[in-house]
């Protein structure tokens, strides 16, 4: 059973992804910020993290860096998944070494696709 | 007792002394010491020549305090007679003025016969002055080497006719070495400081000599005097007749120190800067007051210890010798002998100068000069002016010997001071009054000189006819015009009587004929160019001229009278002044003025006139066409003030412009980063409302989780509305569209429905909310939108505050001049950095402990409103545990 961090301050957003992947037999973990997200990361090693930008404490930006600093973590996939979709902010992810920028508004039909295919 | 051989030798080694001073300041080896201020306000101190040395102890020694007024007078006028100094010093350098005449004539046009008429006064006031100073070395001279005066048999055994010889030499040597007369003469004036230096201190070397020497102490004197002498008669005012003396004298010594020929050449001529006048301020007036400290003293002292008879003006001569002391009597012979020659060489000088350049060269030579060689002009009026300084001097000579022996040097001094003074309303009224002219200045003087001869000189010679007539008969053969009692006058000694009608007359018939006669055109311009000279116009634009000028034939007669190269120099100046005037078509006039300005220097203002008119062909300027002129020129100045305003306001405009540019800018940043917000703001809850109804369509969910997705849309679509709603809002009042009904509104009962909201969502918190508001309290609010401010402040609060133990307090105050809202909490208050930027639109504070997430709107759209409410909303920085936010409202106007 693949493991998957659904990272967001949105809880109507998570609540959706929360079925969406546990339909699909993955084991779910939730964290509504980034140092959450971290904690969680570190402890559960999942196997990709969805991870949107704009949250309280630490942004999404900085805990994707803390990911790939991490040697045990770095393997890890990240998929952004945000509403900032102007070109500098997907580059940006991307620089940082996220796998996939997904915009919000997102298709679930799409996002599902995406984690499949990079897994 | 000192021999007359060692005298000799003692004066003529002390003329080469101050011949090889002279060249040495003239080769400008001693430069920096001439243009130094003291040496400018020294040489003022040619004011005091023997008259003052030595008679104003004679007149103390007779009359006590009468001698004082001379000094006095120019001490009260210092002020004034910077400020007006300054004027015309300023004229006269931008013309090339050398003399009082040459001024004179300069201000009423150039007029030849003002000039010389000027120049007649002079001469006729400063030639007995000057044989008085001879007289003075004469008679000093054979006191300290005889102790008597004896008349000489012939001028060949008289000791004075060398001396007269000796400083003509000395003046027409260093007094006439340039032919531009205007060029001040640093040899000269440095002789006279130092000369003004060493009366100076001889004077009060001898003074304290006699005072604490001979006699122990002023008390000493004092006492003596008050014992044997009829002391009040010397300290206090005799009678109405005293009164009227310092009265007539203080405004006669006033005029005399601007009008006397060597006062305006030391003062104008001589002048190099502003600044040697502002030192003049307080030295020239401690230099008076240092010169007569000691004199009341020698003049008692005089009358206690010589005998009945004596000369008093000698006393301070006398007295050493009578005590036997030679080196003291010796220090003051050469002090009165520094006295002397520096005011004979400044006085001839002076006259010389306004001899050649406004009688002699104007009305005789000067034909014949247009057509000489260069090189011979320039020596021919250099041995004119040296042939009269010679002439000045012998004639002194001459009328030295027909002086009365019983004259005082007092009031022979007092007669020249008379005699300048007819100057005075011409000179001081032509300053300042445009109208003035040549033919009232004329008449003036000449009614002035004759009221002066009729009533002091006529009584004073005792001409036989004229006095016998007059007084028995009266002036203009009316009885009841006697000389002495003009108008019952009788109260005014001779020379006060006379020096009142003559002002009264004189300035009477100056005004007069001056406001009854249109003058010249030409005349008006330079009346102008000097009146108006605060304008600050250039002079040479003042300047009217119109006609055709033949410039080859200038330049031939400029080159004549200064030589081809001073010539060329001085056109290539005046080329490079002007090029940026090559356009202007009166380049003529400019040219002809600025000649006119060249000659005016080497052979005086009317001269220079009258030659050029030779070679010019002047059109007569209308009095309209000169109004129109005149008006043009002001109207210039005003329309380039005008252009200078308006400028100016250009150049503000378009630093606002810049500012405003830079705002819209930043303003433009700040809408797209709006801007993207906004869009960020909206994506979220659309992106979860999308989340929610793609799964409800796509998947076959249980009931349950269908009621939740569906009410999570709800929700979202809520909050997008919400968010919608709120950004309008912001906008609007931003942009001042919606204008704020106001109404006053009771805050007791407002501000409790306001918040009745949150009691629910509270019920089951520890959360409380305080309200501590002043009863019937009202305000002018919009009470919806007040109400949108409570709440969100109150909102925002419930973000900060701990779920158990949270406390919200809410208060309104009335105070003099504003009614005070405040909400405060025990929250975690704000991060300071933060503090400037939390009225920002979507700024979001990490201090947040709720979870749901605001817009970042809140504290924005609450500055809108309170904005639109003409008032302020502030956080207030003192509170240390929680936050307070203050409203401030205007005060509620009361009905």
């Amino acid at each position: 059973m693949k493991k998957i961090l659904i990272v967001d301050d949105e809880p109507n957003i998570v609540m959706a992804l929360e079925y969406t992947f546990k339909k699909r037999d993955f084991e779910v973990f939730i964290a509504r910020d980034g140092e959450e997200a971290l904690a969680i990361t570190t402890k559960e090693l999942p196997d990709i993290i969805i991870l949107d930008v704009m949250m309280p404490k630490l942004d999404g930006y900085q805990t994707l860096k803390r990911i790939k600093e991490t040697e045990e973590l770095k393997h890890i996939k990240v998929v952004f998944l945000s509403a900032k979709n102007k070109e500098e902010d997907i580059e940006k992810g991307l620089a940082l070494g996220a796998d996939d920028y997904i915009k919000k508004p997102f298709s679930i039909k799409q996002l599902v696709n995406r984690i499949i295919e990079l897994l | 007792m000192i021999s007359k051989p060692l005298l000799s030798i003692i004066i003529i080694a002390y003329l080469i002394l101050l011949f090889v001073l002279a060249y040495l300041a003239e080769q400008s080896r001693l430069k920096k010491f001439v243009g130094h201020p003291f040496i400018y306000v020294l040489s003022l101190g040619v004011y005091c020549s023997a008259w003052t040395y030595y008679g104003s102890i004679g007149i103390a020694a007779k009359n006590g305090i009468e001698f004082l007024p001379i000094y006095l007078g120019p001490v009260i006028v210092i002020p004034a007679w910077i400020f007006i100094l300054k004027k015309v010093i300023q004229v006269s350098k931008q013309n090339n003025v050398a003399s009082i005449a040459d001024f004179l004539s300069l201000r009423y046009g150039n007029s030849r016969f003002l000039g010389a008429l000027v120049t007649f006064v002079c001469l006729v006031a400063i030639l007995p002055y000057i044989s008085l100073q001879l007289k003075a070395v004469s008679e000093t001279f054979q006191l300290i080497t005889t102790k008597q005066i004896v008349k000489p048999g012939s001028f060949t055994k008289d000791s004075s006719f060398y001396i007269a010889l000796t400083l003509g030499l000395f003046s027409a040597l260093f007094g006439t070495n340039s032919s531009d007369a205007s060029q001040g003469r640093s040899g000269v004036l440095f002789v006279v400081a130092i000369e003004s230096f060493l009366k100076l201190l001889f004077f009060l070397i001898a003074g304290f000599y006699i005072t604490f020497i001979v006699f122990k102490g002023p008390h000493e004197i004092l006492q003596q005097a008050q014992e044997q002498l009829h002391f009040n008669h010397f300290t206090a005012f005799q009678s109405l007749e005293d009164v009227m003396n310092w009265q007539f004298l203080i405004p006669l010594s006033m005029f005399a120190i601007f009008l006397l020929p060597r006062q305006f050449h030391i003062a104008v001529v001589e002048n190099k800067s502003f600044k040697q006048l502002h030192t003049s301020l307080w030295a020239f007036p401690l230099y008076l007051l240092l010169f007569n400290f000691f004199v009341i003293f020698i003049a008692w002292a005089g009358n206690l210890l010589l005998p009945e008879g004596t000369k008093a003006d000698y006393y301070s001569l006398l007295l050493p010798i009578s005590r036997g002391n030679s080196f003291i009597s010796l220090l003051v012979f050469m002090g009165g002998f520094s006295a002397v020659i520096s005011m004979v060489v400044v006085s001839t000088i002076a006259l010389s100068t306004m001899l050649s350049n406004n009688v002699i060269i104007p009305y005789g030579v000067l034909q014949r000069l247009s057509v000489n060689e260069p090189t011979k002009n320039k020596q021919l009026i250099l041995w004119i002016r040296r042939a009269l300084v010679f002439a000045i001097i012998l004639i002194s000579y001459i009328l030295l010997h027909s002086f009365r022996v019983e004259l005082s040097l007092f009031s022979i001094g007092l007669v020249a001071f008379l005699f300048i003074a007819q100057l005075a309303p011409s000179f001081f009224i032509g300053l300042y009054w445009s109208r003035g002219s040549s033919f009232g200045a004329i008449a003036g003087i000449f009614v002035g000189l004759l009221v002066c001869v009729f009533l002091y000189l006529v009584p004073y010679w005792e001409v036989p006819y004229f006095t016998k007539t007059l007084s028995e008969a009266g002036f203009l053969g009316l009885s009841s015009l006697p000389p002495n009692n003009l108008f019952g006058f009788a109260t005014l000694n001779p020379i006060q009587n006379a020096f009142f009608w003559s002002m009264v007359a004189n300035s009477f018939v100056y005004v007069f004929i001056s406001l009854g006669i249109v003058s010249h055109y030409r005349e008006r311009n330079y009346a102008e160019m000097v009146v108006n000279l605060n304008y600050q116009f250039d002079s040479e634009d003042a300047f009217v001229w119109k006609g055709k000028a033949d410039i080859d034939a200038i330049k031939e007669l400029l080159v004549r009278f200064l030589g081809e190269r001073q010539v060329e120099k001085a056109i290539a100046k005046f080329n490079e002044n002007n090029s940026r005037f090559r356009e202007i078509e009166n380049e003529d006039a400019r040219f002809i003025n600025f000649s006119e300005k060249l000659l005016t220097g080497t052979i005086g203002a009317a001269s220079a006139k009258i030659l050029l008119s030779n070679v010019t062909h002047e059109q007569p300027v209308s009095l309209y066409e000169l109004l129109e002129i005149l008006e043009e020129n002001r109207a210039a100045l005003l329309s380039n003030k005008k252009l200078k305003e308006k400028s100016q306001q250009l150049a503000k405009i378009t630093h606002e412009l810049k500012k405003a540019n830079q705002e819209l800018i930043e303003q433009d940043e700040i809408k797209d980063s709006f801007l993207d917000t906004v869009a960020h703001e909206l994506k979220t809850p659309i992106a979860s409302i999308r989340a929610s109804s793609e799964l409800l369509v796509e998947e076959d969910l249980p009931l349950e989780l269908k009621e939740q997705f569906l009410a999570n849309i709800q929700q979202d679509s809520e909050r997008l509305t919400d968010l919608v709603n709120t950004i309008l809002d912001i906008e609007k009042l931003q942009r001042g569209k919606e204008h704020l009904q106001l109404v006053p509104v009771n805050l007791s009962e407002f501000v409790p429905n306001s918040i009745s909201r949150f009691y629910p969502i509270l019920k089951d918190t520890g959360i409380k909310i305080e309200l501590n508001i002043e009863p019937n309290l009202m305000a002018n609010i919009h009470e919806n939108r007040m109400s949108q401010v409570l709440t969100n402040l109150v909102s925002n609060s419930l973000k900060f505050i701990d779920e158990k133990k949270g406390l919200i307090q809410l208060t309104a105050k009335q105070f003099q001049n504003h009614i005070e809202l405040t909400v405060t909490d025990n929250g975690k208050g704000f991060v300071k950095n933060d503090i400037p930027m939390v009225f920002d639109k979507f700024f979001q504070s990490k201090n947040q402990l709720l979870k749901a997430k605001g817009s970042g709107l809140g504290l924005s759209i609450c500055k809108q409103i309170v904005e639109a409410h003409n008032g302020k909303i502030f956080i207030d920085e003192n509170v240390k545990t929680g936050a307070r936010i203050t409203i401030r409202l205007p005060k509620a106007e009361v009905e």
